[in-house]
């Protein structure tokens, strides 16, 4: 049995990530992942001959490029594609494109509202400016706002300052748009239904939340707060799927001498004297090292994988009451030809971008609702996209694959739980939604993949399959991030930490929660930071 | 979308002018504005500016924003939107205004035409639909249009532009005042011309009925032909303006509205337009951070200089010294002022350090190879351009 | 008179709390009411000849400092000592009942757990409730005084301790729902706490960030924010308020509708002059202090032309749709609810948090809810006054009506909803509908038509995060002087915000008198 400095637990890209940094650093590292694949939710898998799905994430919009470069991703196989932008379906006949060219966009946006059109300008001048603050934050580990200490006092200042520099005015809306529901801060903009509908479909994506519950138009910044060569809100396409970038940060780990290990489920986090020393695994292994670095949630991690007698009070209630909740579902599609939208100009650069089936606020608020009662819609909000347009590894020549990303889909049904059956039909509820916008459609299919939050959880671990591995709600993020106290990646049981999305910054691809960790744990092991400041295009 | 085309989105719209501006635009020059295809330049921009100083020249500002705005309410809403007195301009008349936030800082400038006690338009660069909206609440009479696709538009400009309007046929232009609008019968419909324009030369514009603007297009160049007309695109009219000291979106103000970064967008004041705030008028937006920015001076002020040498100094910085220790502003815009043989630029210069020594610090390429220069800079008061004929009732004749 | 120092529109209690306050230093003070009578929200209604209710039909966190600083027991009104009971109505009898620090009708783990929760909500409570009434400055600044009140907020934020600051910076922006199902097991447990944090509101139980900050509001001061109804009902307080401020010197003039707030401009700038009345009386003074709500005042009354175009953008886009309707009965006798000796307290219908979700869920969409969720009250136990002789009033608010009712607000739409809600009491009270008299329904837009607030919502507009503190009713007219020298708000669209605590009215005269 070696003895290894670190234990990573879960190979999902941010403990990837992690692990990379901690061996840059000069550390043997082990990562220990349960299934026979690595990349937890960022994972290209072919699950049909010829087609790879990138079956859970899908799209990549907030890896900083700061550790793409410092980690040497390119150099891994990992390239980002830009999306040329989205569809949105309207309840209808009616289609919004979002044009890549700025004037195109301009003149789509006029055919539906000469006033949002103009409104639209206003709009993503006060969305960059929010993005540009909260981007500032990302990695940076929070403050412990109780804490006397120099460094927190001299990183609250920083924020204070960052907000500072705002103005007084904007601060003020800064606060109206991090508490407000996305429907009724976008009122202030738009008055096209579509309009609103699709600029606010971004504040459901992933949370219990609908367009009309304050605090999602949090969500909405969250996901359009990244960028892809420095244009704010871009999102975009990892070359053979979103395996691609797990398999590059694998590249460096390896290259660093950090060592991975699948088909090695944890079952116990080993804790002695309030300290953690180690692991056991599910076959019974037993792996020692100086630190344990759970990249899984919070629920879980403490819940499942600790024992509660091994944790300070109060902390398995905390970890208990985290909010965690399942309300995504994901399709995903191998076709055999090029779906032909209704309504949609045969353009080449417009199947280059997303399909968006927004429908209306109320047709999003109404999904929520059948959620909130414990089923899923009839009429789901589809986020897809078809990324064998543009990546020719995914799919074969002339066949595509399209992944459908489904909000609603409730973690636990009112009617009882999940069967292959009820998984069927919601999957059958997304191809007739899709079908009422391409006939045809269900012609095209030659496989497809159903998951629902029970699928998720079930295989990649992520409990009830939430997608950023705990609510992005105030109570939950930044120094509450998973818990308060507990904000800067050092958990309550000594040489302990946490790498995952349930710590700041929270979910997406991001690899800063996996960086920012890592950079608290060579502090505290006294070796040199290896973990690069992050940088801003000239903003 | 029934079209054939499937890139129909995506594609620019054209202009009513555009059939005959294609044949004239040999070079393919074609940008963008407001959506709408449109030159560069059509043949030369020197040629093409040229024209503007020396003979006459056409300017399709089609793409321009045209707001009708209407109704019992439209002086007072109006008058609460921009700096001037709206209650002061002449039926009939033209003025240039600029509006502001609450802030003070200008969104946008622009032009009102008078056209009845209840009737006005408003011409300006960009979209202003969503802040019209928000200034038109409250009001109980008063409807505001998106007239731009509806009405086209013509500037003629330079020496021969009064000339070429007799020729057309158009008695008694001469006797229009700058600023004045007068209305002559076309084809069955009414031909708007306002003695305005944007390169500080003598000059019209030109307002028709879409439908009609071919025609009007023809008869123009018709008469001109023997005047010299040519069109010309946005590079002559950039070096035009400068020569004016006229400004520019995105040069030397950042509209408010679409300005990120805290301050980085000005206020009348620094753009030295403080004559357009009239604080003797009713209640307008902006007026408190107003007149606290006019008691306590403007941070910046726009600054016309004469830059030695002939190099010119765009994106240069501006210091109080030869020794660049101190940067006191930087240039908006700058060239070499083919009229006065002049090295001109604006520039935002910090308003404490105007009445000192500027240098500008300017960077140049000599065959591939990178220079720099330090050089005086000469504050002006007066437009580098300000012809006699521009102001002349009636204008001579070339 | 020709000329006061301070013109107050409207007598609310707000407006009557700043109206005696500014008399009291030594102001001419002029009241001017659209109404008959004094009171707003407050005042007693005549729903039917010999029963009266008034909208607002309880006091909870009414400031002790004001009774005292306007000698209000001088005037017949006494802090109540006796507090209502908030009771959580269950189908099966077996209520849930919260009273004087207690929880009964749970079981042992929900009693002790509620003390627990008390106990710190209470600390949560006790360290903002200073701020409540004060001015709260703006952040642009940076007076010594200013700073003085973010120092002393973040000091009693501090003085929590580590733990339960940390959790207090947790809980501030929980959902109803997520705070409760933390603490409690009891469903009626959780709707009974919860209500507080959401009467009033366009929030439901899982609507993050707005509702704890609304409860901890509610929890200010003596009471806890236990209910009351005081010697002669909310109508006795608002008495005691109008004798308070005629004793100090005020002029109070009913049916005195201001139709404009007199502006005038000049080389400084505007100024507010005065007032005209609706019938073209002109009256001037050197202050205009209005307790209409942001919308009316601006709108109405000060006209946009006196306005920045983004500041009128600021008011306008406040979320000011009412959600509550207000169900008055006249009763035979004392109504009996099932399983409940006498009817004495202030009565839930919410079984479940998800009821009161998507009872929420309805109204969103411009519905009236298929299962309202209510609060209801019968004053007449208290006072004897409001109705006829072994005879009584039922007052319930309702929820959720919304303001702007799909396809409009009808005679039917209205005698719709104010039949499901007696239906639902029904539920509880099986002898009800034959005890009733006549019924009384009033919507949001009944509200906004006879009592003039915009929305018809009780708080003037949503006491949501946004729209608090600095920012209510937005950054530049917060600190309740506007951008108009001259004019200053007081009302409910002031900090603190609605419920019937004469706060803003307070405020409002401090910042004044400043």
């Amino acid at each position: 049995m070696s003895n290894y400095d670190a234990i990573i637990i879960g190979a999902g890209h941010n403990g990837l990530t992690n692990a990379a940094y901690l061996a840059k650093a000069g550390l043997n590292v082990v990562v220990v992942e349960k299934n026979e694949y690595i990349g937890g939710a960022a994972v290209t898998r072919e699950l049909q001959e010829g087609w790879k799905y990138s079956n859970c994430s899908y799209v990549c919009s907030m890896m900083r490029q700061a550790i793409h470069r410092d980690l040497d991703l390119a150099k891994h196989g990992l390239i980002l594609v830009p999306y040329l932008g989205n569809i949105n379906f309207g309840d209808g006949d009616e289609r919004l494109l979002s044009y890549h060219n700025e004037e195109a966009a301009h003149l789509e946006l006029k055919r539906h509202s000469p006033h949002d059109a103009d409104a639209m300008h206003r709009f993503q001048t006060d969305l960059t400016r929010y993005s540009q603050l909260i981007r500032k934050t990302l990695m940076r580990t929070p403050p412990d706002p109780t804490s006397f200490r120099p460094r927190d006092i001299m990183e609250l200042l920083y924020l204070a300052k960052q907000f500072w520099k705002l103005g007084e005015k904007e601060l003020y809306e800064y606060v109206r748009f991090f508490t407000m529901s996305a429907a009724e801060y976008l009122e202030d903009y738009f008055e096209n239904d579509l309009i609103k509908a699709a600029m606010a479909s971004p504040g459901i994506i992933g949370t219990a939340l609908g367009v009309y519950s304050p605090g999602s138009s949090y969500i909405l910044l969250h996901h359009v707060m990244g960028d892809v060569d420095g244009s704010i809100g871009a999102w975009g396409l990892a070359r053979g799927g979103m395996g691609a970038i797990s398999n590059a940060i694998a590249g460096a780990v390896n290259e660093f001498g950090g060592e991975i290990r699948t088909n090695s489920g944890v079952q116990k986090i080993l804790v002695e004297n309030r300290k953690a020393v180690g692991v056991v695994l599910e076959n019974g292994d037993e792996i020692r090292a100086r630190i344990v670095v759970s990249n899984l949630d919070a629920k879980r991690t403490f819940t499942r994988i600790m024992d509660k007698n091994d944790l300070p009070d109060g902390i398995y209630d905390k970890a208990k009451n985290f909010k965690i909740r399942g309300s995504s579902g994901k399709v995903n599609i191998a076709l055999s030809g090029m779906p032909k939208f209704t309504g949609v100009p045969e353009n080449r650069y417009v199947a280059r971008g997303g399909q968006v089936f927004t429908g209306s606020l109320e047709t999003m608020e109404r999904a929520y609702d059948c959620w909130k009662h414990g089923r899923w819609s009839d009429d789901p909000f589809i986020e897809s996209v078809i990324p064998s347009a543009w990546d020719p590894t995914v799919a074969p020549p002339g066949q595509h694959w399209m992944s459908n990303f489904v909000q609603y889909c409730p973690a636990e049904l009112s009617d009882g739980p999940w069967t292959p059956e009820k998984r069927d039909q919601f999957g059958e509820s997304v191809i007739k939604k899709i079908e009422g916008y391409s006939p045809g459609f269900r012609d095209l299919i030659v496989h497809m993949e159903v998951r629902t939050p029970y699928e998720i959880e079930k295989e990649i671990g992520l409990t009830e399959g939430n997608i950023f591995q705990g609510e992005l709600t105030i109570d939950q993020l930044f120094f509450n991030r998973p818990f308060p106290g507990y904000g800067q990646y050092r958990m309550p049981v000594k040489n302990m930490y946490m790498c995952g999305s349930s710590t700041h910054p929270g979910g997406g691809v991001s690899s800063v929660c996996g960086a920012n960790a890592a950079r608290e744990i060579l502090m505290d092991l006294r070796r040199t930071n290896t973990v690069p400041e992050d940088d801003f295009y000239d903003e | 979308m029934t079209t054939t085309d499937p890139y129909a989105g995506e594609r620019l719209k054209r202009t009513a002018f555009y059939a005959r501006a294609k044949e004239l635009n040999i070079r393919d020059a074609w940008a963008a504005w407001n959506g709408y295809k449109f030159a560069e330049y059509y043949y030369d921009a020197e040629y093409e500016y040229f024209c503007v100083r020396n003979t006459c020249a056409t300017y399709d500002i089609c793409p321009m924003q045209k707001y009708e705005i209407k109704g019992r309410d439209a002086e007072a809403m109006l008058n609460r939107m921009v700096t001037r007195d709206v209650k002061k301009i002449g039926l009939n008349r033209v003025a240039y205004c600029v509006w502001c936030t609450d802030e003070g800082r200008m969104i946008d400038d622009g032009t009102i035409f008078k056209l009845a006690d209840d009737r006005f338009m408003l011409t300006c660069g960009s979209p202003c639909t969503a802040w019209l909206e928000m200034s038109v609440f409250g009001f109980d009479d008063v409807t505001v249009t998106d007239v731009t696709d509806d009405i086209a538009a013509l500037s003629l400009q330079g020496p021969t532009s009064c000339a070429t309007l007799k020729k057309m046929g158009l008695q008694g232009i001469d006797t229009a005042k700058p600023f004045d609008i007068l209305y002559f019968p076309f084809q069955g419909d009414t031909l708007m011309v306002s003695r305005t324009g944007f390169t500080g030369d003598l000059g019209y514009e030109l307002w028709i009925k879409k439908d009609l603007a071919i025609e009007m297009w023809d008869e123009l160049y018709a008469a001109g032909d023997d005047y010299g007309i040519q069109p010309f695109g946005e590079a002559a009219t950039n070096m035009a303006r400068l020569e004016a000291a006229f400004i520019m979106p995105a040069m030397e103000f950042n509209e408010a509205l679409r300005t990120v970064n805290f301050e980085h967008d000005q206020t009348p004041f620094e753009l030295s337009l403080g004559w357009l705030v009239d604080f003797k008028k009713p209640h307008f937006s902006g007026r408190s951070a107003l007149l606290k920015e006019k008691q306590r001076g403007p941070k910046y002020t726009l600054t016309k200089l004469d830059i030695e040498g002939n190099r010119p100094a765009a994106g240069s910085y501006i210091y109080s010294s030869k020794l660049c220790t101190k940067e006191i502003g930087y240039v908006t815009s700058a060239m070499w002022s083919p009229s006065v043989k002049a090295n001109i630029a604006l520039a935002m210069i910090k308003t404490d350090y105007l009445e000192g020594n500027l240098w500008a610090e300017i960077y140049y390429e000599k065959e591939l190879r990178q220079y720099s220069r330090v050089a005086r800079c000469t504050r002006k008061t007066k437009p580098f351009w300000a012809p006699a004929r521009a102001r002349a009732t009636p204008p001579p004749d070339h | 008179m020709d000329h006061y120092d301070s013109i107050i529109i409207g007598a609310g209690h707000n407006g009557l709390v700043a109206a005696a306050y500014l008399a009291r230093s030594g102001q001419q003070v002029l009241l001017l009411e659209a109404a008959d009578v004094c009171g707003g929200l407050g005042r007693k209604r005549e729903f039917h000849p010999g029963f009266q209710g008034s909208v607002a039909h309880s006091v909870s966190h009414f400031s002790s400092k004001i009774a005292n600083d306007l000698s209000l027991s001088s005037f017949g009104y006494e802090s109540p000592t006796n507090s209502l009971a908030t009771v959580g109505l269950s189908s099966d009898g077996q209520h849930t009942v919260v009273k004087d620090g207690r929880v009964e009708g749970v079981g042992e783990k929900d009693a002790a757990a509620y003390q627990e929760y008390r106990r710190q909500m209470r600390r949560f409570a006790d360290a903002l409730s200073p701020f409540w009434l004060k001015t709260i400055p703006r952040i642009g600044s940076a007076g010594m005084s200013d700073l003085m009140t973010f120092g002393h907020l973040g000091l009693n934020i501090r003085k929590l301790g580590k733990k339960d600051m940390r959790e207090f910076m947790r809980i501030a922006t929980l959902p109803v729902r997520d705070l409760m199902d933390e603490n409690f097991e009891n469903d009626i447990l959780k709707t009974t706490l919860g209500w507080d944090g959401l009467i009033g509101s366009k929030l439901a139980p899982r609507s993050p960030n707005s509702a704890v900050l609304a409860m901890l509001y509610r929890m200010a001061g003596e009471s806890e924010g236990t209910h009351a109804i005081p010697a002669g009902g909310v109508a006795g307080l608002i008495d005691a308020l109008c004798q308070s401020a005629k004793a100090s010197g005020a002029e109070i003039r009913h049916s005195a509708a201001v139709s404009r707030i007199l502006i005038e401009g000049g080389a400084d700038g505007l100024v507010a002059t005065g007032v005209q009345l609706a019938d073209g009386q002109k009256i001037m003074a050197s202050r205009v202090v209005s307790s209409a709500d942001p919308k009316s005042t601006f709108f109405n009354l000060v006209g946009v032309e006196h306005l920045d175009i983004g500041f009128t953008n600021r008011i306008r886009r406040l979320r000011c749709d009412g959600y509550v309707g207000k169900l008055h009965l006249a009763l035979n006798g004392a109504p009996e609810f099932a399983g409940l000796d006498k009817a004495d307290g202030r009565m839930i219908i919410a079984p479940k948090l998800d009821a009161i979700e998507f009872a929420y869920d309805d109204a969103k969409y411009g519905e009236c809810s298929r299962n309202p969720v209510m609060e209801i009250v019968v004053p007449s136990l208290h006072d004897a006054s409001l109705a006829p002789e072994n005879q009584h009033v039922l007052s319930a608010h309702v929820m959720y009506v919304p303001h702007k009712l799909q396809g409009g607000w009808t005679d039917a739409a209205r005698v719709a909803i104010g039949d499901r809600a007696i239906e639902t009491i029904a539920q509880y009270a099986p002898n009800i509908r034959a005890q009733i008299i006549h019924s009384e329904f009033l919507t949001p837009a009944d509200l906004e038509a006879d009592y003039g607030v915009t929305g018809g919502h009780w708080h003037h507009t949503e006491m949501a995060v946004d729209q608090m503190l600095m920012m209510r009713p937005t950054y530049e007219a917060a600190q309740y002087g506007t951008p108009v020298p001259g004019l200053y708000l007081c009302g409910a669209g002031s900090h603190p915000g609605g419920d019937i605590t004469g706060n803003a009215g307070h405020n409002a005269a401090q910042e004044i008198l400043r």
